[in-house]
């Protein structure tokens, strides 16, 4: 009998009463605060945990993040529960003024009051620390904040998660935790020119802080399609599975927010990205034989001492590139990045090691990371489209604004 | 004037292998330590990362991950009637600076002593008699046995992700691996790599001649590993890359691929590197040390207070700042008296090049991937007929084919000019070495003091070695060498190079990176530095690591057994020393 009467509770208010039992408002606020990896933007390098400071690179210019700790002269002290709530759900700050969608309440504002209260009461239990926040400075028009009002007319939709009914509460709470706090979208989804999201795509890759995200749908060659529920576990939990491994910012989103989820959680992301539909399109990789030739040639010298000759790699060690979702990516701005740049998987409590990747953008040229990328795209029964000489020069662009926002 | 800084629990003395493991295991019983490591730190990415770590020029021939002796040297002489010099180049030996030491550019060879090494003199009187020892063999017991040691020798093999087979599993000799060796538990975490076709042929001409070939222990991973602290290591590519170089590949065992990640997490942790730790520093009654004195890069001095001072720095820098710090009656070998510096010895090698018909492809090779016999190692033969003390493995070793360093031509060949390129085309792929790596017993004259003469940058003076080789290794090293080329000729060579090590020991030529004693470890505070926890005697709160323990040098690389040592040490510091801190042994 308990256990129905629990059941209907947790359908009913899907939002708050699935995570498990919770002893006070402040340890769900820490749980909430690191479902959502609000550190990862509110701690800057080296700096005081939520005190803000940290560039947050965007395609509009660099803000900064501000100091979320409960000092009262610099940080949030002096905020009412009301007025973080008004942040949260609708992007206007105590002091009125419109808050970038940097920070993701186009996201947030799908949380229950009841967490978002929980997140104040653990970020007003946090030490206050007085680091005065540092002055974002967007080109105009951003710079005026009131622009941002006709942003939100156009592409900001309020309002708290509505459960679907039809679904089980399994899912609905992984559709909470992916669309609300988790804002995988911010990355996941492509956006338009103006920063709104592509809501048509939803989840199929997108760009976020300078690197391509790959796409989360039920596609088998770019997404999760064959992956299986406890793999899209595993790789939240451990940052690394059998089929892949976290680079880039998806491992600071591991470090910092996913690894410290209760399995029950991270079962219900699943649950719920298992069930958004891949488009599964035709691909026509490289044919040319030549240009194929000189793609595996550099991949035997450079690539195939960890990855192996068959591209099976050393599985959890070294991701395989055969059948690998990042590699064959409708945009291959992923693995393009990690081979001029290099990547460290995310070091995790059950994996700590943080294994790293060179960079070998110094060593090769332009032509022939296109080339071996070109390969990888077509190798071993994987599908994607051969990648141009361009693609290349658009990713150390990239690259190199990463370094510069750092 | 010295700088005072903050005091923590521990210094340790040098940031390498030892280092790193007590830095783990100290940190995990809650203290707070801090390792001062006169290099710079280094870690797989970027510092050793295979996208440029392969460059033979730089690491091999311009030594850029060894010490540079233009910064710290020591001097040498073969006898006490000579004048030392100092060591302007890297030669015979290679001590490295920085984060992981030596462990990060060496080949990985894991071996264990032998049980009857650890009761060298007692053993060697009673099979031998008293006579067998020649005047001024300075030979001792070790103060722990091998049964003592196997859970810490399984310890250190599992925190590297050892690649071996078992040749004696809890006293049942098993087919195919070692059975000479101490009974041990359980066998290797890996199995044994992959084999080159050199030790193919090897293990083939081995068995021929009657002996019993097995694959040499390696520090390089035959498999993905996960570790005892969790850390992973991908599977060795057999690059041939590994002696003198950083591992890219998280394949070979070193701090870095095997410690690092979990340490430098901790926060009750702290590296400072670009530290040179001048002195440990003693209270007045010299009993006592209160931390250590250290110069920084900007030249600045610095005093570190710590409850507890750990030697981790190479063998020979051990024993300097014992000498420098006045821990321990410095040794005179005229009168035997003394113990810092005393039974100093290192190792004897000699190598058969063997020239074949088939090719072999050199160049795929792994610092540890070699099969070896054990037959005429330590006391597995009968010494009576032969009146030498000692012996060694013989083993071929398939380490790499680097263009530079890495090839044998047999002995008619040009050395130079176009007959040498004819040569080396012919040579290059059918050619390999077969290696005999013997022991050098300790004597009366060769030890490590001060320099009357030459000092340091610092103003102190150098440390000095007296070391010659003796008849008695002269004699085993020979003895090894022809059963070497015993095997060597089994092998059908077309050609054979058989290359005995004669006449003096010079420090100019490199030969191994193995240099013992000058702090051994023993029961008795006449005539040794440690007790049997690597405790000073003279010092308590002072442990000191590495090979400067052992007595004398036995037939095998030291590692395996520097690691069994530092893992015994950590135990008795966690379980022994901190609940009661002093003397661990009433001498």
């Amino acid at each position: 009998m308990r256990e129905i009467a629990l059941l209907i509770v947790a359908t009913l208010c899907t939002a708050s009463a699935w995570a498990e039992p919770m002893h006070s408002a402040i340890e769900r606020g820490r749980y909430l605060a690191a479902a959502g990896d609000c550190a990862a933007c509110h701690t800057a390098d080296g700096g005081k945990p939520y005190a803000g400071g940290r560039p947050v690179p965007t395609p509009f210019g660099v803000i900064y993040s501000t100091n979320i700790t409960p000092d009262k002269e610099t940080g949030i002290g002096r905020w009412t529960e009301e007025q973080f709530y008004q942040a949260m759900h609708e992007g206007i700050s105590a002091d009125g003024k419109h808050l970038y969608p940097a920070f993701p309440y186009p996201w947030y504002t799908k949380l229950s009051r009841d967490d978002v209260d929980a997140i104040k009461a653990f970020l007003d239990a946090l030490p206050p620390v007085r680091e005065e926040n540092k002055q974002t400075a967007l080109p105009w028009p951003f710079s005026v904040r009131e622009v941002m009002a006709g942003w939100n007319t156009l592409y900001f939709h309020k309002g708290e998660f509505k459960p679907d009914p039809g679904q089980s509460a399994e899912w609905n709470r992984g559709a909470y935790l992916v669309e609300g706090l988790g804002h995988c979208s911010a990355c996941h989804t492509p956006k338009n020119i103006a920063g709104g999201l592509k809501t048509g795509q939803k989840l199929e890759g997108g760009y976020g802080e300078n690197w391509y995200a790959t796409s989360l749908t039920n596609d088998v060659r770019d997404g999760l399609g064959d992956w299986t529920l406890d793999d899209i576990v595993q790789y939240l939990k451990t940052g690394a599975n059998a089929k892949a491994a976290a680079t880039g910012p998806m491992a600071e989103v591991i470090e910092n927010s996913t690894q410290h989820l209760n399995d029950a959680d991270l079962r219900a992301i699943a649950a719920y990205l298992r069930s958004v539909p891949g488009r599964n399109e035709a691909k026509s990789p490289e044919t040319d034989k030549q240009r194929l030739a000189r793609g595996e040639a550099l991949y035997i010298d450079q690539c195939s001492g960890c990855h192996m000759e068959d591209g099976s790699g050393q599985p959890q060690v070294f991701p395989p590139l055969k059948g690998n979702a990042v590699v064959q990516a409708r945009e291959p701005g992923a693995m393009l990045h990690m081979i001029i740049d290099g990547a460290r998987i995310a070091a995790t409590k059950s994996n700590p090691t943080g294994l790293a990747m060179p960079a070998f953008g110094w060593k090769l040229t332009d032509q022939d990371i296109a080339e071996l990328a070109t390969y990888l795209r077509a190798a071993w029964g994987n599908k994607a489209a051969p990648v141009a000489v361009s693609d290349v020069k658009k990713t150390r662009d990239r690259v190199a604004k990463a370094a510069r926002a750092q | 004037m010295a700088t005072r800084l903050p005091a923590v629990d521990v210094a340790l003395v040098g940031f390498g292998l030892t280092g790193s493991m007590l830095a783990q295991e100290l940190t995990d019983a809650g203290l707070k330590v801090l390792a001062l490591e006169r290099g710079g730190f280094r870690d797989t990415v970027p510092d050793f990362a295979i996208d440029h770590i392969q460059d033979e020029y730089r690491y091999a021939v311009r030594d850029d991950l060894v010490e540079e002796p233009e910064r710290e040297t020591l001097t040498f002489r073969n006898s006490a009637d000579q004048v030392a010099l100092p060591m302007r180049h890297i030669g015979s030996f290679r001590p490295a600076v920085g984060a992981g030491g030596a462990a990060v550019h060496w080949n990985g060879q894991t071996w264990r002593f032998l049980p009857t090494d650890f009761r060298m003199r007692s053993h060697t009187l009673e099979r031998y008699g008293k006579k067998f020892v020649p005047e001024g063999m300075t030979i001792q017991d070790w103060p722990v046995t091998y049964e003592e040691l196997e859970a810490h020798y399984d310890k250190f093999e599992y925190l590297c992700g050892i690649s071996g087979k078992a040749g004696n599993l809890g006293g049942k000799i098993v087919d195919g691996g070692n059975p000479f060796e101490g009974a041990r538990k359980r066998d290797y975490p890996l199995p044994p790599l992959k084999r080159s076709y050199a030790t193919v042929l090897f293990d083939k001409a081995a068995k021929e001649v009657g002996l019993k070939p097995f694959p040499c222990p390696a520090a390089n991973t035959s498999k993905p590993y996960k570790n005892i602290y969790g850390v992973q290591m991908g599977q060795c590519t057999f690059c041939g890359y590994c002696e003198w170089f950083g591992c890219g590949n998280y394949s070979k065992a070193s701090p870095q691929s095997t410690i690092f990640p979990v340490l430098l997490k901790k926060t009750n942790f702290e590296l400072r590197s670009h530290c040179n730790v001048l002195r440990v520093k003693l209270d007045g009654s010299g009993k006592r040390a209160t931390g250590v004195t250290y110069v920084d890069e900007m030249g600045r001095e610095f005093e570190q207070p710590a409850e507890l001072v750990i030697l981790c720095a190479y063998t020979t820098h051990n024993i300097h700042l014992l000498l420098l710090s006045g821990i321990g009656k410095p040794y005179q070998p005229g009168k035997g008296e003394g113990v810092i510096g005393r039974n100093y010895a290192y190792q004897i090698t000699s190598s058969v090049d063997v020239f074949t018909d088939e090719i072999l492809n050199p160049f795929m090779g792994a610092g540890s991937l070699g099969q070896a016999v054990d037959e005429f190692n330590g006391d597995n033969f009968d010494h009576g007929p032969h009146g030498f003390i000692g012996g060694g493995y013989i083993a071929l070793w398939t380490t790499g084919g680097r263009p530079i360093l890495q090839h044998y031509l047999p002995q008619d060949a040009p050395s130079w000019g176009s007959g040498w390129k004819k040569a080396m085309k012919e040579n290059y792929l059918k050619a390999c070495s077969i290696a005999t790596h013997g022991s050098v017993m300790s004597y009366r004259d060769a030890w490590a003091d001060l320099d009357p003469t030459y000092r340091s940058s610092y103003g102190d003076p150098l440390l000095r070695l007296t070391f010659d080789f003796h008849d008695n290794e002269h004699r085993m090293s020979s003895f090894l060498t022809d059963k070497a080329a015993e095997i060597g000729s089994a092998m059908k060579p077309r050609a054979m190079h058989v290359k005995q090590r004669k006449g003096h020991y010079s420090i100019v030529p490199y030969q191994t990176t193995h240099n013992t004693g000058g702090a051994i470890m023993g029961s008795d505070p006449k005539t040794s530095a440690l007790n049997r926890y690597l405790q000073s005697w003279d010092v308590p709160n002072v442990f000191v690591m590495g090979a400067c323990a052992f007595p004398q040098n036995h037939g095998y690389n030291p590692t395996g057994t520097v690691g069994a040592l530092t893992y015994w040490a950590a135990d008795a510091i966690v379980n022994q020393y901190l609940k009661r801190p002093g003397p661990l042994v009433h001498a």
